[in-house]
C-alpha cells in the first residue's frame, strides 16, 4: 500500500502522465508549458553535450558560461541537451530569452562565450555563429534569423524518433512528460493487452533497424505464444559498426523514449525483465540511462505494478567489451550469459530460446524507439509513411567528404541523392562523389548509379546492400576502391569471431589478395603476377562461399566489400590488375615517382630521406629514383620544395 | 512423428525433431563432418556439412538445422561441393603441410577429407599462423598449428569430462585454443585423461611419447627391461597393428617384446588381484563396521588428481590402495628385484597402458619410493603398436609366449578392471567371499555390465547389503558427487573411471575407434572371463603365495607398507598440496 500512496503522491504521473492534456489545470498547464519551454521566467541556456559535443568542447564551454554568468551576476538555467545532428558544428549552445524564441549558435568556443552572451543579451547578434531560431507560436522571433527547422539540412527530414534530441533535456523526465512521454506506455498497459500490441505492431509494419529488418511484431509475437515462465527483452545498444552513432546519439539525447519503447515492448512480448546491452565504451550514454532508469524507477515507471495495473517491469545495463561480433543476437545472448561472444547456429532462434534457455526478444535501439511513437499515433499512421514494404523512417548516421556530417532522419523511400546533395550539403570541395558505404564495414559499397535509389529494405537488397544500423559514408573521387575493400576486409578480419571457418580463414585470404593487388610489382618475382592473377580469379568464388556458407550475419555479409566493389567499380580492380595503376594514387605500391631532372637542384633532401635509399645522386646534380627500390612511400613527393618529384 | 522429404531426388521418411544430418544419416546419405560430435549439441563452427535446400538462398549446415516437411535437399550438387571443397581448401591454406611427419598420418580426419574431396591442387596460399608446440604437460603434448579449431576437444572437456582445460583463446585468424593464461597444459584442471586426444580429428593432440626413452634403455646393456600390460591395453592392440580385432594380444605382447629384447613381461593382473584383495578386505571392513562413508576406487589416476584438485574433502573417503600399475612396479623394483638378486635402479619398468593418465601417474610422490622412480615409461595402445612396428616385428607369424613368472597367474576379475563395471564387478566377488564365507554365485554381476550411464548395484552377501555405484566420465562422477554431498545418495562403494565407458576407451587407445569397437573390446574381456578357471583374485595361487611371504595378509602392517598410498596419507595429515 505505501507504494501506491507513493505513486500517487508524485504529482507529474498523476497531473500529467495520466490526464488529457486538454484537461489539466491552470497549474498544471503553466508547470507543462515551463518544461516544454514554451517559456521561460529566466534566460536558460541550452549546451549541445552529448559525445560529439564534449569531443568538442563543450565542458569548458559550459565553464566559461558559468563564468560570464558570475562575472555579470546574472540568474540563468544552464541545461545539457543532447546531440541535435549537426555534429561538426558542436558545441551548438542556444538561448532563450524570456519571451524570445530559442536561438542555435554553432561551434562556440569557451573564448567566443563572453562575445557571444553580451551580443545575445543586448539584442545584437553576429549572424556568422547563428544556426537559427526554433519556431514557437508562443514566443516572438529573432528577426533576420533564419527558422532551423527550414533550413536545408532539416527542412527534408522527417524527424519523428530524433524528435527530442538536442531540445530536451535528457536528465529530466519531467520534460520528457510534458512532451507527451510514458502516455504510449500508460496506454499500452491500460487499454490494450499484450497480443493487441503485437498485433497493432505488425500491423504498422514495423521492421528491425539493425539489420536484416524482420517483422519486429512478427518477432514478438512468436516470443509472446512460446510457452515459458520467464522471457527476456534485450535492447540491442551495440553499435559497433565505425561510422555509426545514431543509437548513441539517441540514448545522449532523449534516454525516456527508448526506455518508454522498451518497456511497451516487454510488456508486449510478456517479459518482466529486460536488458539493454551497450557497449562499454559509451560511458556517456551509460551514465544517460542509468540516470534515466534511477527516475523512472523513482517515478514508479520501472518496478512492480506499474501505474496500478499489475504489470511488472525491471530494466538493467549490462555492459558489453565491444566485439563487432556482439551485435549479432546470439553472440550477444552468449556474451551476456558470461561466455565468449561467439554466434551459436540458428535455429532455434532467440525468441522462442534464446537468454538461459528463455524466449527472448531482441531488438535495436533505434526499432524500439519508434514504438511509443506507433502506439500513440496507432498503426495506419505509421503503415502510412514510406514506403509499401519498408514503413516509417530511418535515422542515418552520414560522415565522409559532404559538408554537414551528422544525423539524419528521413522518411523511407528518399533517395540518397536527396540526404547527400539536400540535405547534407553535397560533396566537400567541389568534388565529384565516387561511392557510398552503407550499413557498416559488412556493407555495401554503392556507386553513382544508386544515388536516385529509393531506400527501403527491398531496393538495397537487391543493390546487393543492406540497411544495416545505417551508417552511412560518402566517398569522393579521392578514394580508391580497391583500397577500402581492402579496409574493410581487415577491419572484417580482425573482427571476426573466429568459429566458423569461411569467415575465419576466408577474411584472411581475401584481403591478401587485395593486398596483393595493392601491392607493388617486383621485378625477379614474376610468380607472385601469377599468384596475383590467380588470386583475383579467386576472389569471387570465395567471396561467394563466404556468403553462402558462414555461420552468422557478420560472416555471411563479409564479403559485401569486396562484391560491392567488384560490382560497381570493377575497372578500378582491372586498371590495378592489369594496368598497375591505382587512379586515385590511394595504393602506395602501385605509385611511381619520377624526378624532373630540369627541376631538380640537387638538394639532396630526398635522397637523404628516402626510406629504403632508393635515390641516387650527387650534391647539385639531379637525382635519379632507382624504381626497383622504391616502395611509393611518396615522401620524396613531399619533401621536395622545388616540385621536382612527380607521380604517375 | 514421421513424415517425408525430398533428398537427391528420392524421398525418404524424417522424424520431426531431428537434425537433417542425423536423416541423413539414417538413411544412409553421407555428408562429411569435422566439428560434429555425436549426442552433443551442435556447434555448426566448420559448416563442412552444409547442404543446399531449395528455397534457402544460402547453404544449410545439416549438422544444427532441423529437418521440416517441405524441403527438398541436395547434399552433393555443384554448389555444395565447390563450397565443401573452398572450406576445405581455406583450412589447408593455414594448416602446415608436414602430413608426413605427423602423428595421424592415415589416420587424419583432415587428410581423409582432402582426399574424399578430390583436392589435388594448392590453390590458396597466404600467411599461416605459426603457433609453439606445448610440451608443458606430462602426458599430453598440443601442436597448435595442426589445430583447425573445430572446438571437439573444447566440447568434450567442459561437458563430458567437466574440468575446461581448454578453451578459446583470441579472436578471428588469430584464435587458437589454449589453457588458462596460455600456460601451457601443465594447469592443474587437466587431469591427464587424454580424451581430447581421442576426439582431435587432427595431429594438434598427442601422448607425451616415450618411445625414445623406452629405446635409449633398450640400447643400455646395464638395464634390465621389465614391462607389465593392462587388460584394456591387450584388448584394444590388435586394431592398431592392423590385425583383426575380437582376440586378446596378451601372448602377442609377450612374445613381440621379448624378441625386442625386454628381459621380462609380467600381466599386470597380478597386480590387480592384489589390488582387489586389498580394496575387498577393506570394503568388508568397512561394511561390517558400519562406516558410513562411501568408499572410492583409487585405480585412475586421473580421477584422484581431479578429486585432488576440485574436491579435496573427499579425498578420506578414496581407497589408499595403489593402483595396478603402482603395485605391479613396486612388485618389480622390490620383491622381483630381490628375488632375482638385481639392483632396483638397474631394473627399467615400462607400464603398457591404454591410458595417457598412467604417464602422470608414474610422477606421483607416492611412486617415488627411496628416491626412484617405481616406473620408467609408460607407453600407451598406440605407442607400443608404433613401437612393435619400429623393431620390425611381424605380429602375424610370432610365436605367442605366455607371460613369464614369476607373476604369470591373474584371475579374470582382474581383467574385469578394464571396462567401466569391472573393478565393482572384480571386487564384489571377492568381498561376498569375505563377508559370507562362501563363493558369489554366479560370479557375473549383470547390472553393472550394461549401459553408458550412471549404474547402482546393490548387492546382499548374508546380512550385509553393499550399495555401489559404477560411474564412468568425469560429468557422471560430478552429478554423483553433488548428490553425495547433497545427502540423496547413500552409498558403500563407487567405482570411478575417467574415461567413458572405462580402460577400453582410455585416452592411449585407437584414434577413431567406433562405438562398436569398443564394446568388441569389452566383450573380449567378459569372454575370457567365461572361458577361463580362476575368476577371482582370491583363488590365485601367487597371491597367496605373495602374502605369505611378504605381506602377511590383507591390511597388515608389511601390505600397507607396499601396496598403500601412505605418502600421500602422511602428506593428507598436513593438509599440504599433494603432488
Amino acid at each position: 500500500m505505501s507504494k501506491e500512496t507513493k505513486k500517487n503522491r508524485n504529482p507529474y504521473i498523476a497531473d500529467i502522465l495520466l490526464i488529457p492534456p486538454d484537461q489539466y489545470s491552470h497549474q498544471t498547464a503553466e508547470r507543462v508549458a515551463l518544461l516544454r519551454r514554451e517559456k521561460v521566467e529566466r534566460p536558460t541556456i541550452f549546451v549541445g553535450a552529448g559525445t560529439c559535443g564534449m569531443i568538442a568542447g563543450a565542458s569548458q564551454t559550459m565553464l566559461s558560461i558559468q563564468m560570464y554568468l558570475n562575472d555579470h551576476l546574472m540568474k540563468a538555467d544552464v541545461v545539457e541537451v543532447g546531440c541535435i545532428g549537426l555534429c561538426q558544428f558542436e558545441p551548438i549552445v542556444d538561448v532563450q530569452l524570456p519571451g524570445k524564441n530559442r536561438i542555435s549558435f554553432k561551434n562556440i568556443t569557451p573564448e567566443k562565450v563572453y562575445s557571444l552572451l553580451d551580443a545575445v543579451f543586448n539584442n545584437t547578434i553576429d549572424s556568422v555563429d547563428v544556426l537559427g531560431q526554433f519556431e514557437s507560436r508562443h514566443l516572438v522571433p529573432w528577426e533576420d534569423v533564419p527558422f532551423i527547422n527550414r533550413l536545408p539540412f532539416f527542412k527534408k527530414q522527417k524527424r519523428l524518433v530524433l524528435e527530442n534530441c538536442g531540445l530536451i533535456n535528457p536528465s529530466s523526465i519531467e520534460e520528457y512528460l510534458a512532451r507527451g512521454g510514458y502516455k504510449a506506455y500508460a496506454k499500452a498497459i491500460q487499454n490494450y493487452t499484450s497480443t493487441e500490441i503485437c498485433e497493432i505492431i505488425e500491423q504498422s509494419g514495423l521492421r528491425g533497424r539493425g539489420g536484416g529488418g524482420y517483422a519486429t511484431g512478427k518477432k514478438w509475437m512468436i516470443a509472446r505464444q512460446t510457452q515459458s515462465d520467464q522471457k527476456y527483452l534485450i535492447c540491442n545498444a551495440d553499435e559497433s559498426d565505425p561510422g555509426a552513432f545514431m543509437d548513441r546519439a539517441l540514448i545522449e539525447g532523449d534516454p525516456h523514449k527508448l526506455i518508454e519503447g522498451i518497456a511497451i515492448a516487454a510488456y508486449a512480448v510478456g517479459a518482466s525483465q529486460a536488458f539493454i546491452y551497450i557497449r562499454s565504451e559509451y560511458k556517456k550514454a551509460i551514465q544517460t540511462l542509468k540516470n534515466a532508469i534511477d527516475s523512472a524507477k523513482e517515478f514508479g515507471l520501472i518496478g512492480s505494478n506499474i501505474l496500478d495495473s499489475s504489470v511488472n517491469f525491471y530494466l538493467n545495463i549490462k555492459m558489453g567489451s565491444g566485439a563487432f561480433v556482439c551485435g549479432e543476437e546470439t553472440a550477444l545472448i552468449n556474451n551476456m550469459e558470461g561466455r565468449r561472444g561467439t554466434p551459436e547456429p540458428k535455429p532455434p532462434y532467440p525468441a522462442t530460446q534464446g537468454l538461459f534457455s528463455h524466449p527472448t526478444v531482441i531488438n535495436n535501439v533505434e526499432t524500439l524507439a519508434n514504438v511509443p511513437l506507433i502506439i500513440q499515433n496507432g498503426p495506419t499512421w505509421f503503415a502510412g509513411l514510406g514506403t509499401p514494404t519498408s514503413h516509417g523512417t530511418k535515422v542515418f548516421a552520414v560522415t565522409g567528404k559532404v559538408e554537414y556530417n551528422g544525423l539524419v532522419e528521413i522518411e523511407m523511400g528518399r533517395s540518397f541523392r536527396e540526404i547527400i546533395y539536400d540535405i547534407c550539403g553535397g560533396i566537400k570541395d567541389f568534388k565529384d562523389f565516387k561511392a557510398m558505404q552503407i550499413g557498416g564495414p559488412s556493407g555495401a559499397c554503392l556507386g553513382e548509379a544508386c544515388l536516385d535509389l529509393h531506400i527501403d529494405y527491398e531496393s538495397l537488397k537487391q543493390e546487393g546492400a543492406m540497411m544495416g544500423s545505417g551508417g552511412l559514408v560518402v566517398m569522393d573521387e579521392s578514394a580508391c576502391m580497391v583500397d577500402i575493400a581492402r579496409f574493410f576486409m581487415n577491419f572484417l578480419q580482425h573482427e571476426s569471431c573466429g568459429k566458423c571457418i569461411p569467415c575465419r580463414e576466408g577474411t584472411r585470404r581475401m584481403w591478401e589478395i587485395l593486398e596483393s593487388i595493392t601491392k607493388k610489382p617486383v621485378e625477379g618475382q614474376e610468380h607472385q603476377s601469377l599468384e596475383r592473377f590467380k588470386g583475383v580469379l579467386m576472389l569471387e568464388e570465395l567471396a561467394t562461399v563466404v556468403a553462402e556458407t558462414s555461420l552468422c550475419g557478420l560472416g555471411k555479409t563479409a564479403p559485401n566489400p569486396v562484391i560491392s566493389t567488384l560490382r560497381y567499380f570493377r575497372d578500378e580492380y582491372e586498371e590495378h590488375i592489369f594496368e598497375r595503376k591505382c587512379r586515385a594514387n590511394v595504393c602506395n605500391g602501385l605509385r611511381t615517382f619520377y624526378i624532373h631532372t630540369e627541376k631538380c637542384t640537387g638538394c639532396t633532401i630526398c635522397y637523404r630521406k628516402c626510406p629504403t635509399s632508393a635515390i641516387i645522386g650527387t650534391q647539385r646534380n639531379p637525382h635519379f629514383i632507382v624504381q626497383d627500390k622504391c616502395i611509393g612511400c611518396g615522401i620524396c613527393y613531399d619533401v621536395c620544395k622545388f616540385d621536382a618529384v612527380s607521380v604517375h | 512423428m514421421l513424415f517425408s522429404i525430398e533428398v537427391n531426388n528420392k524421398v525418404i521418411t524424417a522424424q520431426r525433431g531431428e537434425t537433417i544430418l542425423e536423416c541423413l544419416k539414417r538413411n544412409g546419405v553421407f555428408v562429411p563432418t569435422l566439428c560434429h560430435i555425436e549426442g552433443y549439441s551442435p556447434t555448426g563452427a566448420c559448416r563442412i556439412c552444409v547442404v543446399e535446400v531449395e528455397g534457402r538462398p544460402d547453404l544449410v549446415p545439416s549438422c544444427s538445422h532441423p529437418v521440416e516437411e517441405w524441403m527438398k535437399i541436395k547434399t552433393h550438387s555443384p554448389r555444395v561441393i565447390r563450397a565443401r571443397r573452398a572450406i576445405a581448401e581455406m583450412l589447408l591454406s593455414n594448416h602446415p603441410d608436414d602430413c608426413l611427419y605427423c602423428g595421424r598420418n592415415g589416420n587424419c580426419e583432415l587428410q581423409n577429407l582432402a582426399i574424399d574431396l578430390n583436392l589435388r591442387e594448392k590453390r590458396f596460399s597466404g600467411s599461416k599462423n605459426t603457433l609453439k608446440n606445448d610440451y608443458a604437460s606430462v602426458s599430453i603434448m598440443r601442436e597448435p598449428s595442426k589445430c583447425i579449431l573445430c572446438g571437439r576437444c573444447v566440447r568434450l572437456c567442459e561437458t563430458e569430462q567437466v574440468v575446461a582445460a581448454v578453451d578459446f583463446i583470441g579472436r578471428g585468424n588469430q584464435m587458437t585454443i589454449g589453457t588458462s593464461y596460455n600456460h601451457g597444459l601443465s594447469s592443474r584442471n587437466c587431469h591427464h585423461c587424454g580424451q581430447c586426444i581421442l576426439i582431435c580429428p587432427t595431429g594438434a593432440l598427442s601422448e607425451q611419447q616415450h618411445i625414445a626413452k623406452v629405446q635409449e634403455a633398450l640400447h643400455n646393456p646395464e638395464k634390465h627391461l621389465v614391462a607389465q600390460f593392462s587388460p584394456a591395453l591387450s584388448v584394444g592392440l590388435n586394431e592398431n597393428l592392423g590385425i583383426k580385432a575380437g582376440k586378446t594380444a596378451d601372448h602377442i605382447i609377450v612374445a613381440a617384446l621379448s624378441k625386442i629384447g625386454f628381459s621380462k613381461v609380467f600381466d599386470t593382473g597380478l597386480a590387480t588381484d592384489l589390488n582387489i584383495l586389498e580394496n575387498a578386505s577393506l570394503l568388508a571392513k568397512q561394511i561390517r563396521e558400519g562406516e558410513s562413508m562411501p568408499m572410492f576406487t583409487s585405480c585412475c589416476p586421473s580421477w584422484l588428481h581431479y578429486a585432488e584438485t576440485f574436491h579435496p574433502s573427499i579425498l578420506p573417503c578414496i581407497s589408499p590402495v595403489l593402483s595396478p600399475q603402482q603395485i605391479m612396479s613396486v612388485l618389480i623394483k622390490k620383491i622381483y628385484a630381490s628375488e632375482m638378486r638385481l639392483r632396483a635402479e638397474d631394473i627399467y619398468t615400462v607400464g603398457l597402458m591404454p591410458c595417457t593418465a598412467k604417464k602422470y601417474e608414474i610422477l606421483r610422490q607416492e611412486m617415488l619410493i627411496d628416491d626412484l622412480n617405481m616406473t620408467d615409461a609408460v607407453l600407451t595402445t598406440r605407442e607400443l603398436a608404433r613401437f612393435i612396428k619400429l623393431y620390425g616385428i611381424d605380429v602375424n607369424n610370432i610365436e605367442p609366449m605366455l607371460p613369464h613368472s614369476p607373476f604369470h597367474i591373474r584371475s579374470t576379475a582382474a581383467k574385469l578392471y578394464g571396462v567401466s563395471g569391472g573393478v565393482t564387478e572384480a571386487i564384489l566377488r571377492t568381498v561376498y567371499f569375505l563377508l559370507t564365507g562362501v563363493e558369489l554365485e554366479p560370479y557375473k554381476i549383470g547390472e553393472v555390465r550394461s549401459g553408458s550411464g550412471p549404474k547402482f548395484f546393490t548387492m546382499e552377501a548374508g546380512k550385509y547389503k553393499v550399495k555401489t555405484a559404477v560411474v564412468s566420465g568425469m560429468s557422471q562422477v560430478q552429478k554423483l558427487l553433488k548428490e553425495i554431498e547433497a545427502g540423496k545418495k547413500n552409498l558403500n562403494f563407487i567405482e570411478v573411471m575417467a574415461c567413458p565407458g572405462g580402460c577400453i576407451n582410455g585416452g592411449g587407445q585407437k584414434i577413431g575407434a567406433s562405438d562398436k569397437d569398443i564394446k568388441t573390446r569389452s566383450k573380449v574381456l567378459y569372454e575370457m572371463d567365461e572361458k577361463e578357471n580362476i575368476r577371482v583374485a582370491h583363488k590365485n595361487p601367487i597371491v597367496h603365495e605373495l602374502y605369505q611371504k611378504y605381506f602377511d595378509a590383507p591390511l597388515s602392517n608389511k601390505a600397507v607398507e607396499f601396496l598403500h598410498r601412505r605418502r600421500l596419507e602422511k602428506k593428507m595429515e598436513g593438509n599440504e598440496q599433494i603432488l
